[in-house]
Parts: C-alpha cells; sequence; structure tokens
C-alpha cells in the first residue's frame, strides 16, 4: 500500500489513549473480579436454583386489569372459592392488575375462575387481558431444545472460529462465552428474578454479542502476531491488539447498551426481563472480550510450547 | 470531479428520502405491510396435542392431517386474516396462530370443541353419524364426467344407509360437519352395499377436500390444547407503541453519538443507518416475517451489530491516516481490513442465528430469523453503499481535514 508512515507501535498505542494501563499484565485481578460474580452465581444455583415461570414449569398465568382497584384477598378467596389454593398473586399499577399464577388450568376451569373474578372481585378489561397456559411437558421441550441448540452452535462457532484462526483462540472465546453466561445466570438465580421464556432467547443474543466482540479483537491479535519481532512479548502484542481495538469496543458497547436501555425504560413489562438479561450479557460480553478472553488465550499460549513466532498459524492477515 | 461527487450524493440522498417516504405506507399497512405477531397486536397461539384415545391406537400421520384439515376449516370460518395452521408430526401437534383475532375466547371454544360428521335426512333428523363411516375418498367418477367423493361404510352403517336410501329415495341427504353443510347428495337409488359415491364435483381438490372433513368426522385423535398464548387487543397495541417509542429513542441517541463522536463519517453512517433499516423492513416484508416482540429484539441487535460495523470501519481508516496514509487510501485500506475483521464477527454470529432458527421454537426462532437477516444486510448495505458513499464523501475534496475523521492533528 502506501510507503509512508507505519503501522503503529506499541508505545505509540499506548501514548494514544489517555487511561492506558497494562490489561495482560493485571490478568489475574479480571480473573478474580469475574469468579468474584459468577462463585455466588453458581453457589445461588445450587442453593436456590433458578426462578423459573410458568413457561418452565408448566401452568397458566393470567394479567388482567380491573376497572377499578381490586384487594390481594378479594383475588385470593375467589381462587380459593373456585378450588385453586395453591396461586399466587401479583397486583400491581395501583392495584388494578393482577397477575395470578395457577397450575394449567383445562378451558372449562378457566372459564369458571375468570367468571368467578368478574362477578366477586369487579369487572375486567377483556381487551387487555393476556393469558399464557403451558403443558408441564413443553416447558421442558423448550428448555432442553435450547440448550441443545446452544451447545450445537458453540460447536459450529468452535469449528468456525479454529478454521479461520487457531482452536487455542476458539476455546478462549467459548470459555468467555460461557462466562457470560454464567454471569446472567448466575445473577438471576441470585436476585431470584423470574425466568420466562424470552430468557432463552436473551441468553442466545448475549452469545452471539459475546462471540461478536471477542472475534474483533481476536481479529487484531491475528494481524499482529505474525508481525511480532523476536524481542516482543505475546503479553504486549496481546496488551497492544487490545488497546487498539478499544475505542471501538467502548464505542459498540456504548450504542447497543443505548438501545437496550431505551427498549428497558420503554419497552413495557413484557420485554421488560428480556431486556434487563440482555443488558447484563451485554455489558458482560463486552467486559468478557476485552478482559478474559484474551487473557486466557495468554495464558493458554503461555502454558503450550513457544510457538515459533508467527510462522505457520498466521492465517491470511 | 468534485462538483460531480456533490451532484451524487445530493441524488442519492434526495433518492433516499424519496425510497423512505414512499415506503412507510406500504411497510405498515395493517393489510399488505409486514404482518404483526399476535403480542403485538392480539390474538392466540394455541398448541394442540393429539391425544389417543382409550384403545391406545398409535396416532398417524394422516390423523394429524385430518385434524389440521379440520382445524383449518374451522379458522377459516372465523375469518380472521392469515392465520397460520401447522402440522408437526413428529410431536403430534398442531400449532394455530390467529392474530389480530376480536374474541380470541370464542376462537378457542370453537377449534377446541370435537368435530363431528352427520348424515341428516330433509327434516333435519340425524340418521347416521361419523362412526358408521370407514372411509371416504375422492377420485375420477367412473359413470359420468367429474369428480366423485366415494363412501365406505362399516357393515352397522352400510345396514343403516341401505335403510336410509330406500326411504329417502329422490331427496337429499345433508352431511354436516358440526354445523356446517359439507354436501347434499340427492338419493338416486338404494343404496345396500355400503359404498356410496357423491357426484358432482367439478375437481379433484374440491373432493378431496370434502373427502379428508367427512374421514375426519371418525377422527379418532382428541386434541388438547398443550399451550396457550393470548393477548388482549389493547394490550398488544400498547406493547407495539411501546416498542416504536423505545426504538425511535434508541436511534436518535445512535445518530447523536455517531455525528458527535465521528462527525463527517458519521454522517454517512447515520446515512447508511437509514439505508439499512430501509432494506431489512423490506426484507421482512419480502419474506413475510411476522414481526413479533423478540423478532424486534433481534431487529434491535443487528442493528447494533450494523453500528457497530461502522465504528470499525472508521476506528480503521483513523488508524490508516493516523499511520500517514491520505484520507483517500486510508477509506480504501481502512475499509478493506474492517471487512474482514467483520466478516469474522458477523459469520460468528449469523452460525449461532441459523443454529437458533433450525432447533429454536417459536420466539427463538422469530428471534433468529429478523437477527439472521439483520446480519445479511448490514454486511450487504456496508460493501454497496457505505464503501460507495465514503469514497464520494472523500471525493469531493481529498485534502479535507483530518479533523473531519475526528483525527487530531497532534497524533
Amino acid at each position: 500500500m502506501t510507503k509512508t508512515g507505519h503501522s503503529a507501535t506499541y508505545e505509540e498505542v499506548q501514548k494514544l489513549h489517555p487511561l492506558y494501563f497494562n490489561i495482560v499484565k493485571k490478568r489475574l485481578w479480571w480473573f478474580a473480579i469475574s469468579l468474584l460474580i459468577i462463585i455466588p452465581g453458581i453457589i445461588s444455583l445450587f442453593m436456590q436454583g433458578l426462578n423459573l415461570g410458568i413457561d418452565y414449569t408448566g401452568g397458566t398465568m393470567l394479567d388482567l386489569t380491573f376497572n377499578k382497584a381490586v384487594t390481594q384477598s378479594a383475588v385470593s378467596d375467589t381462587l380459593k372459592s373456585v378450588g385453586l389454593e395453591g396461586s399466587t398473586v401479583q397486583l400491581s399499577n395501583n392495584d388494578t392488575t393482577a397477575l395470578i399464577r395457577t397450575e394449567a388450568l383445562e378451558e372449562s376451569k378457566r372459564s369458571e375462575l375468570l367468571n368467578a373474578l368478574g362477578t366477586q372481585v369487579g369487572e375486567y378489561d377483556k381487551a387487555s387481558l393476556k393469558e399464557d397456559k403451558v403443558g408441564p411437558a413443553m416447558g421442558q421441550e423448550l428448555t432442553r431444545n435450547a440448550i441443545y441448540a446452544l451447545i450445537i452452535a458453540m460447536g459450529m462457532m468452535i469449528i468456525y472460529i479454529t478454521f479461520r484462526f487457531q482452536f487455542v483462540f476458539a476455546v478462549s472465546a467459548i470459555l468467555a462465552l460461557l462466562h457470560d453466561v454464567f454471569v446472567v445466570v448466575g445473577i438471576f438465580s441470585l436476585f431470584q428474578w423470574e425466568i420466562d421464556a424470552t430468557f432463552v432467547a436473551a441468553v442466545l443474543t448475549i452469545v452471539g454479542y459475546s462471540i461478536n466482540d471477542t472475534v474483533i479483537i481476536f481479529d487484531r491479535i491475528r494481524e499482529n502476531e505474525p508481525k511480532m519481532k523476536r524481542s516482543d512479548s505475546y503479553e504486549d502484542m496481546v496488551d497492544k491488539s487490545i488497546w487498539q481495538t478499544m475505542r471501538r469496543s467502548i464505542n459498540t458497547v456504548v450504542t447497543v447498551l443505548i438501545a437496550l436501555l431505551a427498549l428497558f425504560i420503554l419497552g413495557g413489562e413484557s420485554t421488560r426481563m428480556f431486556t434487563l438479561a440482555m443488558l447484563i450479557g451485554v455489558f458482560s460480553g463486552a467486559y468478557s472480550s476485552i478482559f478474559i478472553a484474551s487473557q486466557i488465550l495468554v495464558e493458554i499460549k503461555k502454558r503450550i510450547k513457544k510457538p515459533r513466532r508467527g510462522g505457520k498459524e498466521a492465517v491470511r492477515a | 470531479m468534485r462538483r460531480g461527487n456533490i451532484i451524487k450524493l445530493v441524488v442519492l440522498v434526495l433518492l433516499v428520502a424519496a425510497a423512505v417516504g414512499l415506503s412507510i405506507k406500504p411497510l405498515v399497512d395493517p393489510v399488505g405491510g409486514i404482518p404483526l405477531g399476535l403480542d403485538l397486536r392480539g390474538g392466540v397461539h394455541l398448541v394442540l396435542q393429539a391425544e389417543q384415545d382409550k384403545d391406545g391406537t398409535a396416532i398417524t400421520k394422516d390423523d394429524i392431517d385430518k385434524a389440521k384439515a379440520i382445524i383449518e376449516n374451522r379458522v377459516n370460518d372465523l375469518g380472521v386474516s392469515e392465520p397460520i395452521v401447522q402440522a408437526d408430526y413428529n410431536k403430534e401437534r398442531i400449532i394455530v396462530d390467529l392474530a389480530g383475532v376480536t374474541d380470541p375466547d370464542k376462537a378457542v371454544d370453537i377449534l377446541k370443541t370435537t368435530a363431528k360428521l352427520t348424515f341428516k335426512d330433509p327434516q333435519g333428523n340425524v340418521v347416521l353419524q361419523g362412526e358408521d363411516l370407514k372411509d371416504a375418498k375422492a377420485g375420477q367418477s367412473q359413470s359420468q364426467q367429474g369428480y366423485v367423493v366415494n363412501l365406505t361404510f362399516s357393515s352397522e352403517g352400510a345396514k343403516k344407509f341401505g335403510d336410509i336410501t330406500t326411504q329417502l329415495i329422490g331427496q337429499r341427504i345433508g352431511v354436516y360437519l358440526d354445523e356446517d353443510l359439507l354436501t347434499n347428495p340427492t338419493v338416486n337409488t338404494p343404496i345396500l352395499n355400503g359404498q356410496a359415491e357423491i357426484t358432482g364435483y367439478s375437481t379433484l381438490e374440491e373432493a378431496a377436500g370434502d373427502a379428508v372433513l367427512m374421514r375426519s368426522g371418525s377422527l379418532p385423535v382428541s386434541l388438547s390444547i398443550a399451550e396457550k398464548r393470548q393477548v388482549g387487543a389493547s394490550l398488544g397495541v400498547d406493547s407495539l407503541n411501546k416498542s416504536i417509542h423505545a426504538g425511535i429513542y434508541s436511534l436518535i441517541f445512535i445518530f447523536l453519538f455517531m455525528l458527535i463522536y465521528y462527525r463527517l463519517p458519521g454522517v454517512v453512517a447515520d446515512f447508511s443507518l437509514i439505508v439499512y433499516a430501509l432494506i431489512v423492513l423490506w426484507a421482512f416484508w419480502g419474506f413475510r416475517v411476522v414481526l413479533t416482540l423478540p423478532g424486534i429484539a433481534g431487529f434491535v441487535l443487528s442493528i447494533g451489530m450494523a453500528v457497530d460495523f461502522n465504528i470499525i470501519i472508521y476506528e480503521r481508516v483513523k488508524e490508516e491516516i493516523r499511520a500517514g496514509k491520505s484520507i483517500r487510501a486510508g477509506v480504501e485500506s481502512g475499509f478493506s481490513r474492517a471487512f474482514i475483521t467483520v466478516i469474522d464477527a458477523h459469520v460468528t454470529t449469523l452460525i449461532a442465528a441459523i443454529t437458533l432458527y433450525l432447533l429454536g421454537s417459536g420466539s427463538v426462532k422469530g428471534f433468529a430469523l429478523t437477527l439472521g437477516i439483520g446480519i445479511i444486510v448490514s454486511l450487504f448495505t456496508a460493501i454497496t453503499f457505505t464503501r460507495q458513499v465514503l469514497r464520494w464523501t472523500v471525493g469531493i475534496n481529498p485534502k479535507m481535514k483530518t479533523f473531519w475523521f475526528g483525527v487530531r492533528g497532534d497524533v
């Protein structure tokens, strides 16, 4: 290409960023921070599990908006009167909206309940009724399908990244991805936020985002690796690559977070948990791309035999 | 050169503006526009599970087909626009999507009643029931022109049918599915052997359609509701409005961010994003993608990736300029290099999206589809559009200050 100039040196890259610090050297800190979030999450998963919604456990969920404020006891008593003692009721919106969770109801039982609610509690708006019924077998099927899909997707991604980069890159990327999944699932378990069908979609999106973000940085490492001189350390090269892509990493995560935040605040109740999972996941995805994926790569590279610099592994630049 | 580029760009801006103006109406048209899912306009989604009857006979593919035919028939009676009825043979299920149905309760009521085939005399008395019918097949008439439905009765049915046809000679027998009259043939001769022929169909399809429904009358499977998702109409509209609201705000933020941070290329990016969104929406329209809430989320994520693509290009261009290249050379090599970067990232995500589409169900599928389309369009827009506009923009004045690319002079 042009003869003037040269690609930036490590020193130049450092000078370009006013907040520069050596990310790779501090990698044990980053691992520690991640473990600090993931370990409580995993403990929580074992101790209290996840707050699974009816999408997984099976059941009926009714979301009714009454024409005037109602009381918790009126709704509960009505449920009891039709023989649905084990149900839960959650009031919101100045006590006009009731979220009722019961076992999976047959159509006749459902009509009985709705009629009883209409007469004993108060008139409700039919046009804003939301109802979900999931048979017990369906929920398990959904989870099984999603896990199955995720494993297949990870397998495919490992193959692709190995083909385009190296196997080590693929392993690091997948570990970073699992990191993000565990962060999100762990936090949802810790706070016992309810998990519905869209959670699966959210986790899978996070997987997509995390991989996308990691691959961008790996691409720079792939580009810089063959240019290493004998005196350069792999750590410095990775650190340089991370900082060269730092502006992009930050700007991208900022724009995506803006979009998600708008959805979270303005997007209405039905997408709230979905966007919350995505917000946490995208943040974690951006973090793990910079602070985890590349650091795992460095750790693995250090442990396997010193690679002859560049050499055969230089996939096309 | 200079003036030529300015003219090209102005024409392009006008063209895109016109395209946006002309696209709004056909895209959001309630009938021909992008179809909205039931979560956005109210409706009901049902998964009906076929269940074996007491004697435990296995459910066949034919049973599912029969059930599907009945359901389709009933759904069409409901007068819902674009109903979706799918059969899942492996899991022995029928999936029904009725978006925009005004009274979901009634729809469910109608769908869940079991179909019943009856033969009635002219006075409306039931003379024969579906159980007495063994089979109904469409075929070509042996004796005259046109197509027929051949009925085979069980031995008991044959006896009954023989009696009826002897009594009702010259009169009409009505064949009803629930309350709907399927056909009312005239009895010409007494039929004693249990083999009847209903004549007078002009096409084979017509005959086959009725034959399926008649066979269905003696359907052995009962259907139970395995999954039901019902959204009231006003709730759906509310969700749609909120999503659009959120979408507009996030777009404004993203546009401003790109403008302030990237200046001139930021303008190009914003312009590209408009074109990008337009192509994606037309793609949704073309593929009849039913837009649902998770689908919108997939779209938002793909916008994020399209913005990312622009960011990667401009960061790379900046680097190339800093490394001493002219703006024009910087744009060329920056774009090429960024493209290699982005291709790998996009393909990896696309692999995830395709896997989800193939293996996922329901909402996951909708999400994967919009994400997948978004990723492909993102690549397409960048190669065809962003690159060219960037070239033209740089071509206006190749000696323009690097400031306009967000590169400070001192580095």
